[in-house]
Order: structure tokens, then C-alpha cells, then sequence
């Protein structure tokens, strides 16, 4: 005997619900993964990160307790070793005096103070990177999400990018850095899900890649976030409606060296 | 022919020096490669692809996986099962695979391979 109408109607409709709700289930268990895997793409997008940072906020914790907690942040997660010696220095973020981050700015009469303050500096993700320009295997490259990453793999070390770079974001290993001194760096990798890099390539900040991939603030946003400075501020250029730009049109705000065309996606508010 | 048996000797005795390594291992072939499998691994059934495939071409996947991931920002693989794993050769093969000297080295050795991953990735504690 066939199925008849009713009979055929009935199953369709409670097969219907299944399938319906067994997409639900999948989506209230596992939020935006099945998704993500399907299109395989980043699960944030954006078009231009960028960086605002709120010296005030920064330099007042700065006075108070000497904070580097970003830097320290950074360089746990990104397993970035201390070398002890400035010319062997990695530099991912770091500060240096206003007066040399802003060589352009120019002012016999500028507050006294203002000229040694330590400013936050790290790779600006320019919108016209030199860098990019100048690696001969493409190791460096500009994504699509506007964030300038490295491919260690490619990287043959032959630092033309850290001659094109401006703001000497970019620093070369001269040693493995497993063989950094062991006093220095007594827990060295720190973080056991993040490679190191080998001896002789370049290497700079990543803007967090592998975070913003899994829609996480960079760590060091996230660490500034946490002990409520709020200096670091990390956002899409593009959206008019972001956090950075909200900022931007709140403030006036500089970047590093404009005149040379990079266009860097790092902001000051001072 | 001149000098013949001196020849012949010379000869003889060339050869035999020629041949001694191979007299000298016969019957103590080296052993073949025999990785193996921890709890972990085993419970797993499946790699993140059949395992013939592993087995013959894991570096074309791994390649792969570092082009996609890091040129192209794919992070995530789906497994002919359906089945997701995050592109790392860090974090998802060595969370299994987590004996190196008892797995990748057994062949690479053998082979005489020397691939350049760790390097930079870092090699999961091993319990001796």
C-alpha cells in the first residue's frame, strides 16, 4: 500500500521541523562556527584596523605607576624575548620620548614637559606601506582587512623593509630566540599556542592577527581595556560609525611622519 | 699480461674493500620507521583526512594550511567527515600528536628529512 495524501503531508511537514531545528540547535550550541567554517573566511571584517591611542589616559598611568602592561602583554603572548641589549632589541610595541617619535613636529615653544613623555608606539599598518613594497618574496604583505602581516616562512632575512619602514617598527633577529639569556626570560615561550621565529628573519607587531580572527581585541587593547585606562582604542577606519572614529571626530589627533605619503592607521590624541 | 698475479691481487683485494661496509652490515638492516600513536590519537580514529593521505602527502597539507591561514586568513578546515579543525600545525596536529620523537622523527630520520617547522613552532613537552 502507498502513502496517501495525509499520510505523505505529515511526514513532510515533521521533516520540515526537524530540519529546521536542527540548524537552530547547531546555532545556539555553537555560535557563528558553522558559519565560519562554510565560507572560511575571518569571522570579524573590516576593511582598515586601526589604532587610536589617548596619551592623556596613558601618560597619567604612566606617572603613576610606571605601567607597561601592554608591552609586558604583548610580549607574553607573541613569545617576544628580552635580549638585554638595545641593539638586539625586538620591538613589537615600546615606547620611546615624544620628541623622537614626532621628529616633524617641530616647536622651540612646546610645553617642557611634553618633549620627554614616553609615547606607545607600534607597526602603524600603513595604508601605503613601504615595507610591502620593498620585501622581494612578498613575505610582508597588505591584507585586505588592512592589516600589514608577516609570513615567517617566506621571510629570507634580507631587512630591505627595515630600511623602508619610517618608524623603525621592524626589528631582525640575530639569534634564535630560544638562545636568549635565560635570566632575562626565565619561563621563555610563554605561550606554548604561538611560534617563535628562527634566527635571521624580521619580524614586527601582527596586530594581533590570530586574535582578530577569532573576533578578539588585539591583547594589548584588551589588557589596557582591563585595567581601565582605555588608551588603546582598536577599530574599523571604514565604518563610520566605530569607536575610532567616533574618537577621531571627537578629538584632534596626529599621526607619525604624514608627510611621507605611508598614511599610518596608528592615531595620537594628545 | 704482466705482473698478473699482482693484478689479480690488487684487484681482489680493491673490491673486497669496495665491498667491506656492505659484509660488515649484512643482516643488521636499519629498522624501518614505526611511529606511534598516543591514547589521544588512537581515540580519534581519523586524522583531519583519511589516513592514506596523512601518510603520503600531510606536508602538501600542511603547506596548505600555512598559505591559507597566514596569506589568506582561512583558519578553519573542514574534514571530509564534516567535522572543523582549526589550521595549526601547533595547536590541532601536535594536541594529538603530541609525541614528536615517537612520531614525525621515526620517518623524517628514517628519511633523512629535516623539515624547518620547529624552528619556530614550538615541540610539545614529552614525558619520558
Amino acid at each position: 500500500m502507498g502513502v496517501d495524501r495525509r499520510e505523505f503531508l505529515k511526514i513532510a511537514g515533521y521533516a520540515a521541523l526537524f530540519g529546521l531545528g536542527g540548524k537552530a540547535a547547531i546555532d545556539i550550541l555553537a555560535p557563528g562556527q558553522l558559519e565560519a567554517a562554510m565560507e572560511g573566511v575571518p569571522l570579524t571584517e573590516a576593511t582598515r584596523w586601526s589604532m587610536v591611542i589617548r596619551m592623556r589616559n596613558c601618560l597619567e598611568k604612566v606617572e603613576k605607576d610606571g605601567c607597561k602592561e601592554c608591552i609586558s602583554a604583548c610580549h607574553r603572548v607573541h613569545n617576544v624575548p628580552d635580549w638585554g641589549n638595545p641593539k638586539h632589541e625586538i620591538k613589537w610595541i615600546w615606547k620611546e620620548a615624544y620628541q623622537n617619535s614626532f621628529p616633524n613636529h617641530p616647536n622651540e615653544f612646546i610645553d617642557e614637559g611634553i618633549n620627554d613623555k614616553p609615547f606607545i608606539l607600534l607597526c602603524n599598518h600603513c595604508l601605503n606601506p613601504p615595507c610591502v613594497r620593498v620585501c622581494p618574496t612578498k613575505a610582508t604583505f597588505k591584507r585586505p582587512d588592512g592589516i600589514v602581516a608577516m609570513d615567517m616562512h617566506r621571510c629570507i632575512g634580507c631587512r630591505f623593509c627595515m630600511a623602508g619602514c619610517p618608524y623603525g617598527s621592524r626589528s631582525f633577529n640575530w639569534g634564535s630566540p630560544r638562545k636568549a639569556p635565560k635570566e632575562l626570560n626565565p619561563d621563555f615561550p610563554t605561550n606554548r599556542d604561538f611560534p617563535e621565529r628562527s634566527k635571521g628573519v624580521v619580524e614586527k607587531c601582527n596586530f594581533c592577527v590570530e586574535l582578530v580572527a577569532k573576533g578578539q581585541l588585539p591583547v594589548c587593547v584588551e589588557t589596557c581595556d582591563k585595567i581601565k585606562v582605555h588608551a588603546l582604542n582598536f577599530g574599523d577606519l571604514d565604518d563610520p560609525e566605530s569607536n575610532v572614529r567616533r574618537l577621531l571626530r571627537k578629538h584632534y589627533s596626529v599621526r607619525r611622519k604624514p608627510a611621507l605619503g605611508t598614511e599610518p592607521n596608528i592615531f595620537y590624541i594628545i | 699480461m704482466y705482473d698478473g698475479g699482482k693484478i689479480i691481487a690488487g684487484l681482489i683485494i680493491g673490491i673486497g674493500l669496495l665491498l667491506a661496509p656492505f659484509f660488515y652490515n649484512a643482516g643488521t638492516a636499519a629498522k624501518g620507521p614505526d611511529p606511534q600513536l598516543t591514547p589521544k590519537a588512537k581515540e580519534a580514529k581519523q586524522c583531519v583526512t583519511t589516513t592514506s593521505y596523512m601518510r603520503s602527502s600531510h606536508f602538501s597539507l600542511l603547506d596548505e594550511w600555512r598559505n591559507t591561514a597566514v596569506r589568506e586568513n582561512e583558519r578553519y578546515f573542514r574534514s571530509p567527515t564534516g567535522k572543523i579543525y582549526y589550521k595549526s600545525l601547533q595547536v590541532t596536529c601536535m594536541d594529538c600528536h603530541s609525541n614528536k620523537t615517537k612520531f614525525c622523527d621515526q620517518c623524517h630520520n628514517y628519511m633523512s628529512v629535516a623539515p624547518f617547522c620547529w624552528d619556530c613552532h614550538i615541540v610539545p613537552e614529552e614525558k619520558k
